[in-house]
C-alpha cells in the first residue's frame, strides 16, 4: 500500500514537472509583450485573449496551421495507403530480396535530414513541386513509410495465417479480404500507425520549412514572424507554440484506447 | 511461422519502394555526385575525386563538432535510458490511470520540435523564464547564452525533458507485455522488488530497450532543429552539433561538395554505429539463449 | 507440510458484489489433509484458478478465512506463507543458469550457500535435471522449464503444499504421461500436499487420491475417483466425467417407480423413498455402460430406435431414440448388436435420481 503511494506521488512529480514548461508558455500566452516584459508573474494576472485573436484573425498566420494540416493528413494517408499492403507482403511472404528491402527501408530512417536536404530542393525544383503540400507530404514518407510498414508488420504477424487461408477458401479475392476481413482485424495497429505518421510529420520542420517559401508554408516556420523591430514579441510566439500542441493533443486523446491496446499487446 | 514462398509479393511492396525510392534514391545519388565534384554554377564542374572527402576529413571544426555530438548522445542515452525505464515502472498498469498517464507522457513528444527550442527559450530566460529566474535567485547568474556550460545544462535539461517519453512508452509497452504469471512466481519465491526487476523484468524488455536505444542514438545524433532554435550553435561553437555544422557548410557558405562529402560520411557513420548497437545487443541476447 | 483448511471462503473480483452471480467462488468450505494428492477438476472459468490463488496468497478472498496447521494465514502475503505454485506456462528466470534457478527461492531467504547447495543438487537429482545444471534455463524444453518450476517448489525443504495450475498445457502429448509419472513419485517421496489443478479428467483421475470437482464457483463434489463416477452428487459431476457422460431424462414419480412419457422404470426402494420426500425438476440419470440394450422384446423394455453405432474399438457407442429423448449406451465389444429397434430397461440399482440438478439420496 505504501509503496504505491510513493510510486504515484513520483509518477504526478514528474508529470508536474513534465507540464512546467508548457504551462509556463501558456502563462505567456495569456499575457500581452508590454506586461510580460514589464514584470516577472507566476500567472496571467491580467488574462487575454490578444495573441489568440491576432493569429486566429491574420491569414499569414493561421494558414501556416492550415497547410501543415493539409500535408501532415496526405502524408499519414499516403504512409497508410502504402504501407499497408507492403506489410502483408512482409508478414506473410518470402520473396527474392525480401530481407534486404526491409533493412534497406529501415536505413531511411537513420539518415540525417541534413544530408537530403538540398538534393531534395533540386529534386523537388527540377518536378515543379516547390512550395506545394505534396512536396513535404512526399519528403515526410521517407521517414515515415519505414516505420509505418514495421510497425504494421508486427500487428500483422500477430493474426493466424489460417484467417487467411479459410478466406481464400472461401472464394475471397486478395482486395475484398484485404480490406473487409484483415484491416478490420488489425484496426488497432492501423491507429497506433497513423498516430506516429502524425506525430512524425507534424514535428519535423527541416524539410517542410526547406520545401516551401509561401503558399505552403508550416506553422513551424511562419513563427519566425514574430521578429520585429521592436525585439521579439513573446506573447505572440507563445500563443503560435501552443497551438502547435492542440492539434497533436487531440489526435493522441482520440487514439488513446487504440494506443493502450497496441501497448498491452507488447507492440509500439 | 513459416511463410509462403511467392515472387509475387513484390508487386505489395512496389508502392512503397516507388515512394521511398524517389525520396531516397535519387537525392542520394545527386549527393553522391556532388561530392566528387567541383561546382561553380550551372554547367561549370570538374571532377574532383575524393579531394572533397580528405579535405573534410582534415577538417578540424568537424572533428570538434564529432566528438560534441559523441558526447552529447552518451550523455542523453545515459541519462534517458535509465530514467525512462523507472518512469515506466511507476507508471499504473490498469485502470483510467493508463489513458491519463499515456496521453500526459506523450504530448512533449507531439511538439513541433523548434517549438520545443522556443518553449526552453522561454522557460529559461533569466528575466521572464521560470527556470532561468528560479535559478538566478538561487544567486547563480544563469545565462546560456553567454556560458557554454549553462547552454550545455540547458540543451541537456530540454532534450531529457523532450525524449525521456518516448523511452519510458517504449519500457512500458514492454513491461505490459509480461505475463502476470512471472510477477505472481516471483511472489512465491520471495524475490524483493530489486530483484524481480533484475531478473524478470529488464531482461523481458531487452527487445524493447535495444529499440529505444537505437531511436535514441539516431534521433540524438541527428538533433537539429532544438539546439539550432535555442542556442543557434553557440556561444561560440559550443552547441555546433554535426547536423547544425552541416547546414552551416551546405547553405550557409554553400560548400555543395565538402556538405555532400560530410553528408555520406555522416551517413555512415549513424548507420556503422546503429549496426554495431544492434549486434552487441543481439549477441547478448543470444549468450542468454544458449 | 501442513493441513490446508478453507473456512467459508467466498471471493468476488468486483469491489461491491450484488448478487451470487458477480462470485468466482461462493462460499466454499473445505479441507485439505496433510499429505494427499488432490485434483482439482472443473471447466474452464468455474473458479479453479481463484481456489488456488486464495490458497497460495496471490489473492485475498472477499470473504472467510484460511488456515495452515490451524494457523490463520489470510492475511499473509505468498513469500510468507511457504507454499509454491506451478503454472500453466513455464515461468523462469530466463538470464540465470539452472543452478541459480533453482537457488532463486533460497538465497531470497537468506539460507546459508553451503545449504543451498545441498538442496538443489538433491531436488536437481529428484528430478533429472543434474546434467543441466550448468546451462541457461531459457534454451530448455518446455517439460524441462516445467521441471525446474516444479524444484523451484521443492527446494523448499517447509514448503506446505505444492499448487499446479494446469501445468502440462504446454507440454508434448507423449512425455506428459512422464511428467506426471514423476510427480507421483515425487509425491511417494516426499508425502507432500499436492494440489493438481485441470480440466482434463483422464489427468485428475490418474493423478489423485481425491478429486475435487468444482462448476460455477462451487464445490459440487470430492471424493475418490471411483465415488465420482459411482455417485455423482450433481448432474454435472455425472455429465463431465465418464466417456460417454451419464443420460439424464426428465420424469415423474409414481410409487417406486419413474414414469418416462408414459413408460415406467423400477427404482431402488431406498431412492423411491428419498426422491418422495424431495422437491424440484425430477431427472433420472443413468451411465451408459450400465443401460441395458435388447435386441427384442423383454419384460419392462423400453422400446427405442437406434440411430447411430460407433464403433470405439474395445467398445461400442450407441445413440437412441426414446421418443423425444437421446440416449447413449456403451456396449462391450462381443456383445450382438440389436437391429433398427430396440428395448432398453434400467437396472434399479444403477438408476439414479435427481432433483433441481443434485442427487436423491
Amino acid at each position: 500500500m505504501n509503496r504505491n503511494h510513493v510510486k504515484t506521488g513520483l509518477l504526478i512529480l514528474y508529470f508536474i514537472l513534465l507540464m512546467l514548461p508548457i504551462y509556463w508558455m501558456l502563462n505567456m500566452s495569456l499575457r500581452t509583450n508590454a506586461d510580460i516584459l514589464g514584470g516577472f508573474a507566476l500567472y496571467p494576472k491580467h488574462p487575454t485573449l490578444e495573441n489568440y485573436i491576432k493569429i486566429l484573425t491574420e491569414p499569414a498566420w493561421y494558414s501556416g496551421y492550415i497547410n501543415s494540416m493539409i500535408y501532415v493528413s496526405m502524408n499519414t494517408a499516403i504512409s497508410l495507403l502504402t504501407a499497408l499492403p507492403a506489410a502483408y507482403a512482409f508478414s506473410r511472404y518470402r520473396f527474392i530480396g525480401d530481407k534486404h528491402v526491409f533493412f534497406w527501408l529501415l536505413t531511411n530512417r537513420m539518415a540525417p535530414a541534413a544530408v537530403f536536404l538540398l538534393p531534395f530542393f533540386q529534386l523537388y525544383s527540377t518536378f515543379n513541386l516547390i512550395d506545394t503540400h505534396i512536396a513535404v507530404a512526399l519528403a515526410h514518407c521517407l521517414f515515415n513509410v519505414p516505420l509505418a510498414v514495421w510497425i504494421l508488420e508486427g500487428f500483422m504477424s500477430g493474426i493466424p495465417r489460417e484467417i487467411d487461408e479459410t478466406a481464400y477458401l472461401d472464394g475471397y479475392t486478395f482486395p475484398r479480404f484485404f480490406i473487409t476481413i484483415f484491416i478490420p482485424l488489425i484496426r488497432a495497429g492501423v491507429g497506433v500507425t497513423a498516430f506516429f505518421c502524425f506525430m512524425f510529420s507534424w514535428v519535423e520542420l527541416l524539410f517542410a520549412r526547406t520545401l516551401t517559401t509561401t503558399e505552403a508554408k508550416p506553422i513551424a516556420a511562419t513563427m519566425t514572424r514574430t521578429v520585429s523591430a521592436s525585439g521579439l514579441d513573446w506573447g505572440l510566439l507563445a500563443a503560435a507554440g501552443i497551438l502547435t500542441i492542440v492539434p497533436g493533443a487531440l489526435v493522441i486523446w482520440f487514439v488513446r484506447n487504440h494506443l493502450a491496446k497496441g501497448f498491452a499487446l507488447g507492440r509500439v | 511461422m513459416n511463410k509462403w514462398e511467392d515472387n509475387k509479393a513484390w508487386f505489395l511492396v512496389l508502392p512503397v519502394f516507388i515512394v521511398v525510392a524517389f525520396s531516397a534514391i535519387i537525392p542520394l545519388m545527386t549527393v553522391v555526385n556532388y561530392s566528387v565534384q567541383d561546382i561553380f554554377g550551372p554547367g561549370q564542374r570538374y571532377f574532383v575525386g575524393v579531394e572533397w572527402f580528405k579535405e573534410v576529413l582534415n577538417d578540424s571544426r568537424l572533428h570538434d563538432a564529432l566528438w560534441r555530438q559523441f558526447l552529447f548522445s552518451g550523455l542523453v542515452l545515459l541519462i534517458e535510458m535509465p530514467l525512462g525505464i523507472g518512469i515506466a515502472l511507476l507508471m499504473p498498469k490498469k485502470g483510467w490511470g493508463v489513458s491519463a498517464s499515456l496521453v500526459t507522457i506523450a504530448l512533449p513528444l507531439l511538439i513541433p520540435w523548434n517549438v520545443i527550442g522556443t518553449i526552453w527559450i522561454i522557460f529559461t530566460r533569466p528575466d521572464i523564464g521560470l527556470f532561468g529566474a528560479a535559478i538566478n535567485s538561487a544567486g547563480i547568474a544563469f545565462d546560456h547564452t553567454a556560458s557554454p556550460l549553462h547552454a550545455w545544462i540547458t540543451l541537456m535539461f530540454m532534450e531529457v525533458w523532450h525524449w525521456t517519453p518516448l523511452v519510458a512508452l517504449l519500457a512500458y509497452a514492454g513491461l505490459m507485455a509480461i505475463p502476470e504469471a512471472y510477477y505472481q512466481a516471483a511472489r512465491i519465491d520471495g524475490a524483493s522488488a530489486w530483484a524481480t526487476f533484475r531478473y524478470i523484468q529488464l531482461p523481458k524488455m531487452r527487445g524493447v530497450l535495444t529499440i529505444a536505444l537505437l531511436l535514441r542514438f539516431m534521433d540524438s545524433f541527428l538533433i537539429y532543429a532544438e539546439p539550432f532554435v535555442l542556442t543557434g550553435g553557440g556561444p561560440g561553437n559550443s552547441t555546433t552539433f554535426l547536423s547544425i555544422y552541416l547546414v552551416k557548410v551546405a547553405v550557409g557558405q554553400f560548400d555543395l561538395g565538402p556538405a555532400a562529402a560530410f553528408s555520406l560520411i555522416y551517413f555512415l557513420i549513424v548507420l556503422l554505429f546503429s549496426w554495431l548497437f544492434y549486434q552487441a545487443l543481439q549477441n547478448v541476447g543470444k549468450g542468454e539463449e544458449r | 507440510m501442513a493441513r490446508i483448511e478453507m473456512n467459508q471462503i467466498a471471493h468476488s473480483y468486483m469491489e461491491k458484489p450484488q448478487g451470487s452471480d458477480d462470485y468466482a467462488l461462493k462460499r466454499i468450505h473445505h479441507t485439505w489433509e496433510d499429505g494427499g494428492a488432490y485434483a482439482l477438476l472443473g471447466p474452464s472459468g468455474c473458479g479453479k484458478t481463484t481456489m488456488l490463488n486464495i490458497i497460495s496468497g496471490l489473492l485475498r478472498p472477499s470473504e472467510g478465512r484460511i488456515l495452515y496447521d490451524g494457523k490463520d494465514v489470510t492475511d499473509l502475503p505468498p513469500e510468507r506463507r511457504n507454499i509454491a505454485q506451478v503454472f500453466q506456462f513455464p515461468v523462469l528466470y530466463d538470464t540465470m543458469s539452472v543452478f541459480n534457478n533453482l537457488a532463486f527461492p533460497l538465497r531470497n531467504r537468506k539460507v546459508d550457500e553451503t545449504e543451498v547447495k545441498r538442496r538443489v543438487h538433491e531436488v536437481a537429482d529428484i528430478l533429472d535435471l543434474t546434467p543441466y545444471l550448468k546451462k541457461k534455463a531459457a534454451g530448455l524444453t518446455a517439460d524441462a522449464k516445467q521441471k525446474i518450476s516444479l524444484g523451484r517448489g521443492l527446494v523448499r525443504s517447509d514448503v506446505a503444499a505444492i499448487l499446479f495450475d494446469e501445468p502440462l498445457t504446454v507440454i508434448d502429448p507423449h512425455l506428459k504421461w512422464q511428467l506426471r509419472r514423476k510427480l507421483k513419485d515425487v509425491h511417494e517421496q516426499l508425502r507432500l500436499t499436492l494440489i493438481y489443478v485441470t480440466h482434463d479428467q483422464i489427468e485428475a483421475l490418474t493423478f489423485a487420491d481425491q478429486v475435487i470437482v468444482m462448476y460455477e464457483g462451487e464445490i459440487v463434489q470430492a471424493g475418490t475417483p471411483q465415488e465420482l463416477f459411482e455417485t455423482p452428487k450433481h448432474k454435472f459431476v455425472g455429465y463431465f466425467i465418464g466417456s460417454p457422460g451419464m443420460n439424464f431424462i426428465p420424469c415423474t414419480l409414481s410409487g417406486n417407480e419413474a414414469r418416462v412419457n408414459g413408460f415406467s422404470i423400477p427404482l431402488d426402494q431406498k431412492t423411491a423413498d428419498a426422491a418422495a420426500s424431495a422437491s424440484g425438476n425430477l431427472e433420472l440419470g443413468i451411465r451408459p455402460m450400465f443401460l441395458k440394450v435388447h435386441g427384442e422384446s423383454v419384460e419392462g423394455g423400453i422400446p427405442v430406435t437406434v440411430k447411430l453405432v460407433q464403433d470405439q474399438g474395445s467398445f461400442k457407442i450407441l445413440t437412441l431414440q426414446l421418443e423425444n429423448h437421446t440416449l447413449q449406451a456403451r456396449l462391450p465389444e462381443e456383445h450382438s448388436l440389436p437391429g433398427e429397434r430396440a428395448w432398453v430397461t434400467f437396472p434399479a440399482d444403477q438408476t439414479k435420481l435427481f432433483a433441481d440438478e443434485r442427487l436423491v439420496g
